[in-house]
């Protein structure tokens, strides 16, 4: 896909995140509309996936360590074939397969059970060296939360991977600056965060993690990476595309109501007319 | 038949638990290419830095951090490798439960955790590193099985076995070296527990290295003329109904030995399915609700009362009960 269509992928499946939501009446909106891009580029871009052979021993995998943004991912697995787009309206409710934080091959494409922030970022990390053991050329990529950064796990996990120069994994962690309880910088800061990737020595890379061309280029130039683990900092707007919840942390982990669901989605049709 | 160790009541031959762990991994290290094995800087107390010589591309040193350890040997499950990861009890599970919990026993994948140095027998380390609450804080898991091996050929056996099984297992084993009880032709199988002797007045069913003392508890018994049914529980989840409750049946007076809280563990296990299944008085030897302290093995066994002894004093005040 071109970026052009990339872009209108990202906006239906923000417009799905936002019917799921509703319709769960809990669940958190701001990292997932936030992250749709970099999900969206890599699910219908970059990654060598196949959702007809969901599980081929080669594909390629995606894990979701910051198992909260977990409406993205269903949006984007339904929208890319997995399962039906239907099947979103049942997010959080009883006896669905789509559990309020995901849990491994609940769908097929969810690749490991997410939620207690850290896990992942280590699970892929065990993946990926896994992987290596095998001779399988698949390539794992990881995205976690900037409040994530705060788990120790996740810098244990990062000297471990540079230690052993995996570098089928690349780490994508959304920058968007709040969490739960306020704005990062508040709640504890992780500044100067580039540098201290830098310092654990992994392949430091930095996007605007809402411009999709530029999300393209640099998931291309990680993959292509060889020696080391990359770490990509993608920089985001909580809440992107619907502008009474970009950028407050207070749209972190509730859902919008009806009437909020409304406006977002008629803001998202809007922005749609304009890609 | 169950096979006893011909010197077990003259001069037991001595060895510690974690010795038979590490035979075991290399037994399997050179039958089954897809065990790994991660450690957490201690590996040679552990018994994994032989394997990490002979597989050195199977071996993942993750230096001291559980966590990471825990969830990254999910990860290897996950890719269909068989991940051995071994750190000492208090470490690991103690601070990676949370891991297993989420990534290895709700994904159901088949991560094979080994706590070492567990139980008082750990010694002059103190309570920090006596590992007495780790069968509770485990066996609560769904999905996970428990086991508790009795001696160092009991635990090669476990090792080997619990590669083979489909899901996440927890296996402890202790420091000091203890008395070899078993043979190689003695039967073990994970989830069957195993009348060792039979007996008519009360069943004593331990786990562990303290199954020694239940033997020479037993022994004692029988000169006071008590008959002693002693069972060897070492899988602790999911346990053996069928044989346990058989022998309550049979008795109707049970005594749980382990090196463990008595809260929780074998003996939480044996009251739930006694108290549910066939009420029948129950005695637990074990750790009573407290920490630990620095000392020699023995000494600290005799002092918190888990010595034969004490399992002796446990079975007559049982018997006082039975109806």
């Amino acid at each position: 896909m071109n970026a052009h269509e990339l872009a209108l992928t990202a906006n239906s499946i923000r417009q799905d995140v936002i019917k799921a939501l509703v319709e769960a009446k809990s669940g958190h909106s701001a990292g997932p509309l936030g992250l749709a891009d970099v999900v969206t580029a890599l699910y219908f871009e970059i990654a060598d996936i196949d959702p007809k052979y969901p599980w081929k021993e080669t594909r390629d995998r995606i894990v979701l360590s910051c198992g909260h943004y977990c409406p993205v991912l269903y949006s984007a697995l339904a929208h890319r074939g997995y399962f039906p787009v239907s099947e979103l309206l049942t997010l959080r409710k009883l006896n669905s397969r789509l559990q309020g934080h995901p849990h491994l091959r609940c769908v097929p494409g969810v690749e490991n059970t997410g939620g207690p922030l850290g896990q992942g970022v280590s699970l892929a990390l065990g993946m990926a060296l896994a992987l290596k053991l095998k001779g399988n050329p698949a390539y794992v990529f990881c995205l976690s939360s900037d409040g994530e950064q705060q788990e120790g796990e996740v810098w244990e996990a990062y000297n471990m991977a540079a230690k052993y120069k995996v570098d089928n994994l690349t780490y994508i962690v959304d920058y968007n600056h709040i969490q739960i309880d306020g704005p990062i910088e508040e709640v504890m800061p992780l500044e100067p965060l580039v540098d201290k990737y830098r310092a654990f020595n992994l392949n430091v890379m930095e996007t605007d993690g809402n411009n999709m061309a530029e999300v393209v280029k640099t998931l291309r130039k990680a993959k292509e990476h060889k020696g080391t683990p990359t770490m990509i900092v993608a920089h985001t707007t909580p809440g992107k595309g619907v502008s009474f919840m970009e950028k407050d942390y207070r749209w972190h982990g509730k859902p919008p109501n009806v009437e909020e669901a409304a406006r977002a989605l008629q803001e998202l049709e809007a922005a749609r007319e304009k890609i | 038949m169950y096979h006893l160790h011909p010197q077990l009541f003259l001069k037991p031959e001595m060895k510690p638990t974690r010795d038979g762990f590490g035979k075991g991994l290399l037994d399997l290290g050179s039958t089954n290419k897809d065990v790994v094995v991660l450690t957490a800087d201690v590996s040679d107390s552990v018994r994994v830095a032989e394997f990490g010589k002979q597989f050195p591309d199977r071996y993942f040193q993750c230096g001291v951090s559980e966590q990471n350890m825990m969830a990254a040997a999910c990860g290897f499950a996950q890719e269909g490798k068989i991940p051995f990861l071994s750190s000492y009890a208090t470490f690991s599970p103690g601070r990676s439960w949370d891991q297993l919990r989420v990534s290895g026993c709700y994904s159901n994948v088949p991560v094979k955790v080994a706590g070492a140095h567990a139980g008082i027998s750990v010694g002059p380390d103190g309570a920090t590193h006596q590992a007495l609450e780790d069968i509770a804080s485990i066996r609560v898991l769904p999905n996970i099985t428990v086991v508790v091996p009795c001696d160092v050929e009991e635990t090669r056996k476990a090792t080997v076995a619990i590669a083979a099984l489909p899901g996440p297992v927890y296996m402890r084993f202790a420091r000091e070296k203890t008395p070899i009880i078993t043979i190689a032709k003695t039967p073990f199988k994970i989830g069957r527990a195993e009348v060792v002797q039979s007996g008519r007045n009360v069943t004593i069913v331990a786990c562990g290295s303290l199954l020694y003392e239940a033997l020479v508890a037993a022994r004692a018994l029988a000169r006071r003329h008590i008959s002693a049914e002693v069972i060897n529980c070492h899988t602790i989840k999911p346990l053996d109904v069928v044989t346990l409750l058989k022998s309550f049946k049979k008795t109707r007076a049970v005594v749980t030995v382990e090196e463990h809280q008595i809260t929780g563990g074998l003996g939480g296990a044996i009251s739930e399915l006694a108290g549910q299944k066939f009420p029948v008085p129950i005695e637990r030897v074990g750790m009573r609700d407290m920490f630990g302290e620095s000392g020699e093995a023995d000494e600290l066994l005799i002092k918190y009362r888990m010595k034969a002894p004490d399992v002796v004093r446990a079975a007559q005040n049982v018997l006082k009960r039975k109806k």
